[in-house]
């Protein structure tokens, strides 16, 4: 296998892009990320998108995005697994070029969510859509039961949720391309309307648009073209029951862990080892979850995690220096590659005013449905 | 809800239906062609009893729009009386019904009812299944 190397990176504004089509959405992130890496042509992609065909009745995404980048006739594929299909559109770009088999891949990811599909019909679509939605479940619903599950079990608080939220604003606050990027107060959060309980709206992530791409190439190509670049040393990938009832566990997210223990183990490292993580937090609890199962606090610890500042910027492992999707935004495609591209800027020293002090090496987290897909990165600074 | 695919399910909505695998046990609801514990692929027919008690729950406050009328309106994992396995009854996602949204608590004891669910957009199928009350 040949080691492998993020050389570039580029991304839209997250938001409500109503002035941008859902194809130049994608056009926009890919050129800047071809630019940004200085790279003269590309051998294939890899789009990442969840739902196109609901959310603006368009599929057959690699022709649209191959043709309209004006790159055909290079190989151009679409991947979905939910959430995750902008993670899983990277790993198909890093085995690509691992294998030996191209040189130089985009991987990038796009969602259009505001053109007026009902998002949250559309959203739920990543669940059981027999035995969970028709009984009427949503998706914040279903992080919701998480969240009741995790409260009894570790008596985790509202407030340690809404902690979570407060954070992420904040790092939010401080990135150009965030949706929201404003501070939001515990007060705001605890006040919030409620959506499904315990999860009020500032504990939910938003109806976004927005594209990101990055460029992947080998190392030894890398390397000639003198520019900054980062190390992938672990991709892993872990699945679980597609609905949240049929596990053992409502209180932790067996993927995750399962991803993980592959990603350190290839990449030859522990939880204490990674320096700031990007996650999947889609809604609030998730943040907790997953820095649990990811091995960065005991099971239970995670709520008190947050509200102790331990995943603050200037913590002991900083998680969602970008915003996350809370802050960001997160237009489902997207969401996977946006968290690379964080890893890339931080380790990369470009991450201004949120950038983590001797950042050597960062975890991208990002999950499908509620914890039915799990996909895993960590990047290395060169 | 699209007609086929409702009527395709209808044993496990109106009746319950799960499949015990032969070679361990193992009960699957909704049936599968392949056992998640053992692998095996031959299962028998067995009805699920309509007893259980409530794991953990939600109050959906936004909903789809096709269940506007009922919001807000609780829904639960179940795990029924029967033993899934050595540790674990069967679980399965519902509605609880007919019941005071705020005073839903996990441990409730709850029993499976044969309920309307939703309709087919505004002139299609009523289409039923199973919805939990306390008992």
């Amino acid at each position: 296998m040949k080691e492998v190397a993020v050389i570039g990176v580029g991304m839209t504004k997250f938001g409500e892009l109503w002035q941008k089509s859902f194809r130049d959405i994608f056009v926009e992130a890919a050129l800047k990320a071809i630019e940004n890496s200085g790279v003269d042509h590309i051998d294939s992609m890899y789009i990442g998108t969840m739902s196109s065909g609901l959310f603006v009745g368009q599929e057959h995404i690699g022709a649209v995005m191959a043709d309209y980048l004006g790159v055909t006739p290079i190989p151009a594929t679409r991947v979905e697994s939910a959430c995750a299909s902008g993670g899983a559109a990277f790993r198909q770009a890093y085995f690509e070029v691992a294998s030996g088999h191209s040189e130089i891949i985009l991987a990038g990811g796009v969602e259009k969510m505001t053109d007026g599909a009902d998002v949250t019909e559309a959203l739920a679509t990543a669940a059981d859509q027999e035995y969970e939605v028709y009984n009427g479940i949503t998706f914040p619903g279903l992080y919701a039961m998480i969240a009741t599950a995790h409260m009894h079990q570790y008596k985790t608080t509202r407030e340690q949720l809404a902690h979570v939220a407060v954070k992420n604003h904040k790092n939010g606050s401080m990135n150009p391309n965030a949706q929201f990027s404003f501070p939001v107060t515990l007060e705001q959060v605890m006040k919030s309307t409620m959506v499904a309980d315990p999860l009020r709206l500032l504990d939910c992530s938003p109806v976004s648009d927005g594209g990101a791409a990055a460029i992947v190439c080998s190392l030894d190509y890398a390397k000639k073209l003198k520019k900054p670049y980062v190390k992938v040393i672990a991709s892993a990938q872990a699945s679980d029951t597609i609905a949240l009832h049929s596990r053992e566990s409502l209180t932790a997210l067996k993927c995750v862990s399962i991803a993980a223990e592959k990603a350190y183990k290839q990449a030859g490292l522990k939880p204490t080892d990674i320096n700031f993580a990007e996650v999947h937090d889609c809604f609030t609890i998730a943040e907790i979850v997953v820095t649990e199962d990811l091995g960065f606090f005991e099971k239970g610890k995670g709520g008190a995690a947050a509200e102790n500042g331990v995943t603050s910027i200037e913590g002991k492992i900083p998680v969602n220096t970008s915003g996350g999707l809370k802050s960001k935004g997160h237009p489902v495609g997207a969401t996977g590659i946006a968290q690379i591209i964080e890893c890339y800027e931080q380790l990369t020293g470009n991450s201004g005013e949120r950038q983590v002090k001797n950042a050597k090496i960062g975890l991208a987290q990002n999950m499908g449905g509620s914890g039915a897909s799990c996909i895993i990165h960590i990047l290395e600074a060169i | 809800m699209i007609t086929p695919r409702y009527h395709r399910e209808i044993p496990q909505r109106h009746r319950l239906e799960a499949g015990k695998c032969k070679q361990c046990g193992h009960i699957s609801f909704p049936p599968r062609l392949v056992c998640p514990k053992c692998k095996s692929k031959s299962f028998e027919t067995v009805n699920l009893s309509r007893e259980g008690k409530i794991l953990t729950f939600t109050i959906i406050r936004v909903g789809p729009d096709k269940f506007s009328k009922e919001t807000p309106y609780v829904v639960a994992i179940i795990e029924l009386s029967e033993g899934r396995s050595a540790n674990a009854g069967v679980r399965l996602t519902a509605q609880i019904a007919d019941c005071d949204v705020d005073k839903v608590e996990i441990g409730d004891k709850v029993k499976l009812v044969f309920r309307k669910i939703q309709d087919e957009g505004k002139s299609g199928l009523h289409c039923y299944g199973y919805k939990a009350v306390i008992i």
